[in-house]
């Protein structure tokens, strides 16, 4: 289980996060969402260790991430996998390369062993075919899939996607969630996402944290959404019209039960 | 207080180029990995260099033994000089000097462009959560590699300088070919050609390294690695021509 307590983060005397409090539980998809800017990334990055806080706890199952040593940080972070925005593969190797990297890097496996591994995690995001291209010469919605495959590839304990649906058409974002949704239950993954992405909200929601100018604002499941009282978070969620017309029918339908 | 701002953040930079330093001769993870990409950067850092530099070389040699035909070469003078000079000038300057400012400009923009657009695209915040040390595992490497051809880069310039001579010499018609081999071979010290590969040790060093800096730390988009990539042909010349003064005071003075 990752635990934040009281997280504060600034940059040039701007306070980025503000006291952060949270949970996020074990083999479920938690989500980190709010508006752009609001501080999800910076949250994300301070989590895994890119970026140090000012103040606060990051536990991992009870060990504390900021305090603790090197060689503790890297050896939890072999049990991290990271999904990012831009996919982040690596432009000089193969799709099967770029899987195939954590493996080369930490694994004690064989040659074949890696492969074989590598080429598993390919056939669990539909993306076998393409092992012998190059990640400029397949799309965005296959980067991410490839960047997930090289994120399970060791076995993660905790797995971190930061706006994995960014720049996807919506067809493609369901792909990838459900993709995200059933890795975390098949392989018992603690995974947090950001996004702002409301399908992912309604879709694979199960713990959600909504922070709002750097602040925790509201927390809750995907089946707390629509009964949601927070303003701040209404006013997010219900941004547009065909939302505010689904959450009136919900309301309606609990009434009327 | 703002009149030693640009003092103090030469200083931060300085420091920052040495603790990145500290980081990229940090023992190695997996040695195999590493081998595999100093092989690339051989390759991707010295072979593709090969051409440039025997193109720039062949010519430099070509005209510098023209304008020492032309500007030197007196009756008073004896006829080996126009060869001494341009072997003279080859192995002490241009081939490792010369030649390493140029390669500041191609080798130097090339690793600062692609560390940084590896910085921007996230792919060295990925290499940080596997658990990489992405400082040593992308730096190290291509220092290496060019340290290592550098050496032979000097060599084949040289060589290619001397052959331009002789073309100038044979087709050009200016002297004869003997004159210009007399004057080539006289009064050769190898302790000369030992310095020029010595002096493009540090050379490559501080192209790698300080092109690796600017990249490493890049900081906003694309216009970002413009800059760094600006900046690192900048300093990475500045420095070397300070450097070839020490250097050369060292090993020859």
């Amino acid at each position: 289980m990752i635990e934040i307590k009281s997280l504060y983060k600034s940059f040039e005397n701007t306070d980025v996060l503000s006291n952060i409090n949270f949970q996020f539980e074990n083999s479920k998809t938690n989500l980190i969402i709010g508006q752009s800017g609001s501080g999800k990334t910076v949250l994300m990055k301070c989590i895994v260790g890119l970026l140090d806080p000012e103040k606060g706890e990051i536990l991992y199952d009870g060990r504390d991430l900021i305090t603790m040593k090197k060689k503790e940080k890297k050896e939890l972070r072999r049990e991290m996998g990271m999904i990012f925005q831009s996919a982040a593969l690596f432009d000089s190797l193969s799709v099967l390369e770029n899987v195939m990297f954590p493996l080369d890097m930490f694994s004690t496996k064989t040659y074949r062993e890696r492969v074989k591994r590598a080429q598993f995690c390919l056939d669990r995001v539909n993306l076998l075919e393409a092992q012998g291209k190059y990640p400029a010469e397949i799309s965005g919605g296959m980067q991410k899939r490839v960047a997930i495959a090289r994120a399970i590839a060791l076995n993660p304990k905790y797995l971190f996607c930061d706006e994995p649906n960014s720049g996807l058409d919506p067809k493609t974002s369901l792909v990838i969630d459900e993709l995200i949704h059933g890795i975390t239950t098949e392989y018992n993954i603690t995974t947090i996402i950001n996004t702002h992405d409301m399908n992912s909200v309604l879709g694979i929601g199960d713990s959600i944290l909504f922070i709002c100018d750097g602040k925790e604002e509201w927390v809750g499941t995907k089946d707390d959404v629509f009964t949601a009282t927070n303003k701040k978070f209404n006013d997010f969620i219900f941004a547009s019209d065909l939302l505010k017309k689904v959450k009136l029918e919900e309301i309606r339908e609990q009434y009327e039960r | 207080m703002k009149l030693f701002t640009p003092i103090f953040n030469s200083i931060a930079t300085v420091g920052k180029y040495f603790q990145l330093m500290g980081r990229v001769f940090a023992r190695p993870e997996r040695l195999h990995m590493y081998f595999k990409q100093y092989v690339n950067e051989l390759v991707k850092l010295g072979v593709d260099s090969v051409g440039i530099v025997l193109l720039i070389s062949f010519f430099i040699g070509a005209v510098i033994c023209i304008q020492i035909k032309l500007n030197i070469e007196s009756p008073w003078m004896p006829r080996m000089v126009v060869g001494y000079t341009t072997r003279e000038i080859l192995v002490l300057e241009f081939s490792s000097s010369i030649m390493c400012l140029i390669l500041a400009g191609k080798v130097g923009s090339n690793i600062a462009s692609e560390i940084g657009t590896m910085r921007v695209t996230q792919q060295i915040d990925a290499l940080e959560i596997m658990g990489v040390n992405s400082a040593s595992y992308l730096i190290l490497p291509k220092i290496v590699a060019l340290m290592t051809m550098i050496p032979l880069l000097v060599i084949f310039s040289v060589t290619a300088g001397v052959i331009g001579a002789y073309c100038t010499a044979w087709i050009g018609g200016i002297m004869s070919a003997e004159d210009l081999t007399y004057g080539i071979q006289y009064s050769f010290q190898e302790w000369f050609v030992w310095c020029s590969c010595i002096k493009s040790l540090f050379f490559a060093f501080i192209i790698s390294s300080v092109s690796a800096y600017f990249g490493y730390t890049v900081e906003g988009g694309s216009i970002g690695v413009g800059k760094a990539s600006t900046d690192a042909v900048v300093m990475s010349s500045v420095l070397i021509l300070f450097s070839d003064l020490v250097l050369t005071q060292l090993l020859m003075g």
